[in-house]
């Protein structure tokens, strides 16, 4: 009974903090940009006004285009929900293990880019293009990362892995070190974030993200922005799960949730904060040295695989 | 009370057999496009849907054996119907009952007199296959391989007017063939000089040394990769696919390659005694190399039937990485994971067959309706194709391994045994198999790219050639009828893998001597691999879980917004003139890949000058490999051959002398 009771508190506290966490990076990119922002509950504004608004379609836009937003939406709040942030005791968690979480951000890509081709205008082929190309070398390098993870706590399930890390004693492990950098690097590019994409321009050179969703407005956009935060935070919660899983509340510990709840807001400041600095002091890349840097990731991933094997568990 | 008359599984299926050869010639001598439209066709189906029945039946029971008074004198044909031809056989089955049932709409414009023949060869077809499947001796298993490549030989050239056509057959019979030697050869290994009789029961019984079952495993492993599309055998595929009718190609990619598979695994795992461990890193490695490359060139690929015979080379090795593994654990003697990682090949194999029947029974009908296959010129026809365009796209998520469908249960169950190989004896292994496993994730993303793509282009955006489009059609209903039966079929492997695993089970039992149990002991909803502790995957759950987000935000936004929608063309940034070329075309959107794996590819450009009055420009990516390895191969071949020709004056009294010298010669030595 725990169990579920846990699992509905999760899937309500993500789907209401995501936009929050997004606000949190934006502020804190905004103060870093002697910018004094626009607060960290510009998000919920944002969602409301799209809310409000009328849709516009495009004339030739197909039921596959109206339908996307639903499911990115929902993959999306059911990937972040999955991750087990302030409690192990999950009933939905059993599951989807890791291979079939990447197997969910992998599905609402490819909707994604199906959708931005649907209306047929050049920017959206080329976002779609783009997303894919990010994303083929991007899901093989989370997959390695996870793989490390598995290898590690013999399991490829979220909560074990969990678990495992959280009971063993500190000590770091070489092969997880270089899982961790390829992890940032994963979660940089597949959150369109800088260096790979820059969420705040239209640029046509540089976008990838946006361009993918020009046709998109009101509810459907809304939904699509929300999806983009629950990627974030779901992103954000796997690294707390693998490389930083202190403080998660055990399967049956219902006292050490409030604790719990405590530490991951913390965390949540803390990453927030550290994402935006490295916003701030990288730079955009040209995008054909996307690849070379997704290429990075994906062999430090391998990278720490093979020293696993090499050093012995 | 025994019943008097028992009618086993195999009995069923000859009689399937046979009724199928029936029909065939009913066909052909009918020559009635109505008829066999209308009725053969689908009484194909019914076929096939017995047989998959009987397989079903088979799979549980022991095996049928029987022996055939028909053949060469002394030499009657054995039949065997167990676990692994059973399993097949459910493939066979139940893919081609989508087809046939598509066959039934597709061909209704055929004039009579092609269609009765190609309903013959399609029915021969299936006949040969099914033999393949229940052949229990050496000759008998030629005869029916033989059967089948000839009718797919003239099924692939229907269209025998085209050039094109005519080449790739030609191409296709002669890899066929050269892989049939092998075969042949690797039988007579087996057979091993004992006098025997050609069975599969003898040749169990041989006892060879570890480097004749390593001359057996490769030559099998050459003679059927020639039939899958392994590298570097895999040239007829991406010619021969595109040129035969879709159905037909639908068969030879869905069914007729994994005859191939049932042909490696029979040998390997059930002729063979002996396995030794680097037959299973080779196999692991040639399987690799075949993925990647197969997905690499399908994502440049502008023909859209050319791009899925690349997406099949790369499906089948990555069936191959599913035997290789397996083989690798049953050396070392860890069955459990070996049964898991066949489970993984036979799962796929499968799956493969319904998703891709399902695919290219697509094209045939994207063809049907607009004549064009470049992708090209396509483009917006989930506007026109409603119907067609959610049924392919099914198949496409599939393909592109996606949960909660099909394709993904079978890479995920890879993934898994990749996981845990860990603990092998041989350290040289412990470091291939990370560096397989990157290398097999990398390839089924980029499976994912290239759907986008096919999917994209074809059915998405708006039409890069308005007068293709004007009079396309929708599907009819026997076409309808065969997809959707394939798109459920891909559902529902994916969504109760549980239920399917308990049958393939059965397989690996024969196989490993071990089965998958754990994987069904916590119920038929959870599929869990040797541990629940180590993996679960639940895709009723995932599935039931994403459509109850969609439902409950569906059910909030209506009750919250307004709804108000306005249509309005699409935002043109500025610049009033956006036309429909200024999508992207195949190439375009292959261009990121070809970039960056610019190695691999032989790109021929000819980029026009800024004077020309009329630029032209042409792009167009070569297989390296023919120019390495076939081409070669055949200037080689006429050099020999000219050399012999210099023998052949065509003058009698030559030829005498040849004849003079060759029996000096004879005295000289045999004395």
């Amino acid at each position: 009974m725990n169990g579920i009771f846990l699992q509905l508190f999760q899937n309500t506290l993500v789907v209401l903090l995501a936009p929050l966490f997004l606000g949190w990076v934006n502020q804190c990119r905004a103060v870093l940009q002697n910018r004094s922002g626009a607060g960290v509950l510009q998000p919920y504004r944002n969602l409301i006004k799209l809310f409000h608004k009328d849709a516009v379609l495009a004339n030739n836009a197909s039921p596959l285009f109206r339908f996307t937003p639903y499911i990115l939406f929902s993959s999306m709040w059911l990937a972040a929900s999955l991750v087990p942030v302030i409690a192990t005791d999950l009933p939905l968690s059993p599951a989807v293990d890791v291979i079939a979480l990447v197997g969910i951000f992998a599905l609402a890509r490819v909707f994604i880019s199906l959708a931005a081709m649907d209306i047929g205008t050049s920017f959206g082929t080329l976002g779609a293009r783009r997303e894919m190309l990010v994303g083929f070398l991007a899901e093989p390098a989370l997959l390695m990362v996870f793989f490390t993870a598995a290898l590690i706590s013999h399991s490829t399930s979220l909560v074990t892995i969990v678990a495992t890390f959280a009971h063993k004693p500190f000590l770091i492990y070489p092969s997880l070190s270089f899982a961790a950098i390829a992890f940032v690097m994963v979660l940089l590019a597949e959150n369109a974030r800088i260096p790979v994409d820059n969420p705040a321009t239209h640029l046509e050179l540089t976008m990838i993200h946006e361009a993918m969703i020009l046709e998109y407005s009101a509810r459907h956009l809304a939904l699509i922005e929300w999806a983009s935060a629950l990627k974030l935070f779901a992103y954000t919660t796997i690294g707390f799960a693998l490389f930083m899983p202190w403080g998660i509340a055990e399967a049956g510990n219902m006292t050490a949730i409030p604790l719990a709840l405590a530490l991951l807001l913390l965390k949540l400041l803390a990453a927030g904060a550290a994402l935006a600095l490295l916003e701030t002091v990288s730079t955009k890349m040209r995008i054909f040295r996307v690849p070379e840097f997704m290429g990075t990731a994906f062999m430090l991933s391998v990278l720490g695989m093979l020293i696993h094997f090499l050093l012995g568990s | 009370m025994t019943p008097v008359f028992t009618l086993l599984p195999l009995d069923i299926a000859l009689g399937v057999i046979v009724y199928w050869l029936l029909l065939g010639f009913a066909g052909l001598f009918s020559q009635n496009s109505r008829f066999i439209t209308r009725f053969i066709f689908p009484a194909a189906a019914l076929g096939s849907l017995l047989l998959a029945a009987a397989a079903v039946v088979s799979l549980v029971g022991a095996a049928n054996v029987a022996v055939l008074p028909i053949g060469l004198p002394l030499l009657p044909f054995h039949l065997r119907l167990d676990a692994l031809s059973a399993f097949f056989m459910l493939l066979l089955g139940a893919a081609s009952i989508g087809i046939s049932l598509y066959s039934a709409g597709y061909f209704r414009d055929m004039p009579g007199n092609t269609l009765g023949l190609l309903c013959f060869e399609y029915h021969v077809f299936l006949v040969g296959m099914a033999l393949v499947f229940i052949a229990d001796d050496a000759y008998m298993f030629m005869v029916a391989w033989e059967t089948m490549a000839l009718s797919s030989y003239f099924l692939v050239t229907t269209d025998h007017h085209i050039a094109e056509t005519r080449r790739a057959g030609f191409l296709y019979l002669l890899i066929a063939h050269i892989g049939a030697i092998a075969i042949l050869m690797a039988f007579g290994v087996m057979q091993n000089g004992v006098h025997g009789d050609y069975t599969f029961a003898s040749m169990r019984q041989s006892e060879l040394t570890a480097f004749w079952s390593s001359v057996v495993f490769l030559l099998a492993l050459f003679g059927f990769g020639a039939k899958a599309g392994i590298l570097p055998l895999h040239a007829w595929l991406p010619e021969a696919h595109p040129a035969a009718p879709s159905p037909v190609s639908a068969m030879m990619s869905g069914i007729m390659l994994k005859t191939a598979i049932y042909g490696i695994l029979r040998v390997s795992f059930d002729l063979l005694h002996v396995q030794l461990w680097w037959w299973g890193a080779t196999a692991l490695v040639i399987g690799l190399i075949t993925a990647l490359f197969g997905v690499l060139f399908a994502s440049v690929q502008t023909d859209m039937k050319r791009l899925l015979a690349y997406s099949s080379i790369e499906n089948i090795g990555i069936i191959m990485v599913g035997i290789g593994l397996t083989i690798i654990f049953h050396t070392f003697h860890k069955d459990e994971l070996a049964a898991l990682a066949l489970t993984a090949a036979l799962y796929h194999s499968l799956n493969h067959a319904f998703m891709k029947s399902l695919l290219f029974l697509g094209t045939g009908s994207v063809l049907h309706a607009t004549g064009e296959r470049n992708l090209g010129k396509l483009g917006g026809l989930i506007q026109h194709m409603p119907k067609l365009a959610l049924l392919v796209l099914i198949g496409a998520l599939a393909l592109a391994g996606l949960p909660p469908l099909n394709g993904f249960v079978s890479e995920w169950l890879l993934l898994q045994a990749f996981l845990l190989s860990p603990g092998l004896p041989n350290t040289y292994l412990n470091m291939l198999v990370p560096i397989a496993a990157a290398a097999l994730a990398l390839a089924t993303a980029l499976a994912a790219y290239v759907m986008v793509k096919f999917y994209g282009i074809i059915f998405l955006g708006r039409p890069r050639e308005a007068n293709l489009v004007e009079h396309a059609h929708d599907v009819g209903i026997w076409e309808w009828l065969g997809l959707a039966w394939l798109a459920v079929g891909c559902i529902a492997l994916g969504i109760f893998p549980v239920y399917f695993i308990t049958h393939i089970d059965f397989v690996t039992q024969m196989l490993m001597g071990h089965d998958l149990g754990t994987a069904t002991q916590h119920g038929w909803m959870w599929l869990t691999p040797i541990e629940s502790e180590r993996a679960s995957y639940n895709p009723l759950i995932l599935f039931g879980a994403i459509v109850t987000g969609v439902m409950f935000t569906l059910y909030l936004v209506k009750k919250f917004y307004h709804g108000r929608i306005r249509r309005s063309a699409p935002w043109d940034c500025g610049f009033p003139e956006q036309t429909a070329r200024m999508q992207d075309t195949a190439e375009g959107f292959g261009q990121p890949i070809r970039q960056i794996f610019d190695m691999f590819f032989g790109v021929i450009r000819e980029v026009p000058t800024p004077f020309d009055k009329k630029p032209h420009y042409h792009g167009e990516t070569r297989d390296l490999l023919w120019d390495w390895c076939y081409v070669p191969i055949a200037v080689l071949t006429e050099k020999i051959s000219a050399l012999i020709g210099k023998l052949q004056h065509g003058r009698i009294n030559i030829y005498l002398l040849y004849s003079f010298a060759t029996l000096l010669v004879l005295l000289a030595f045999v004395r």
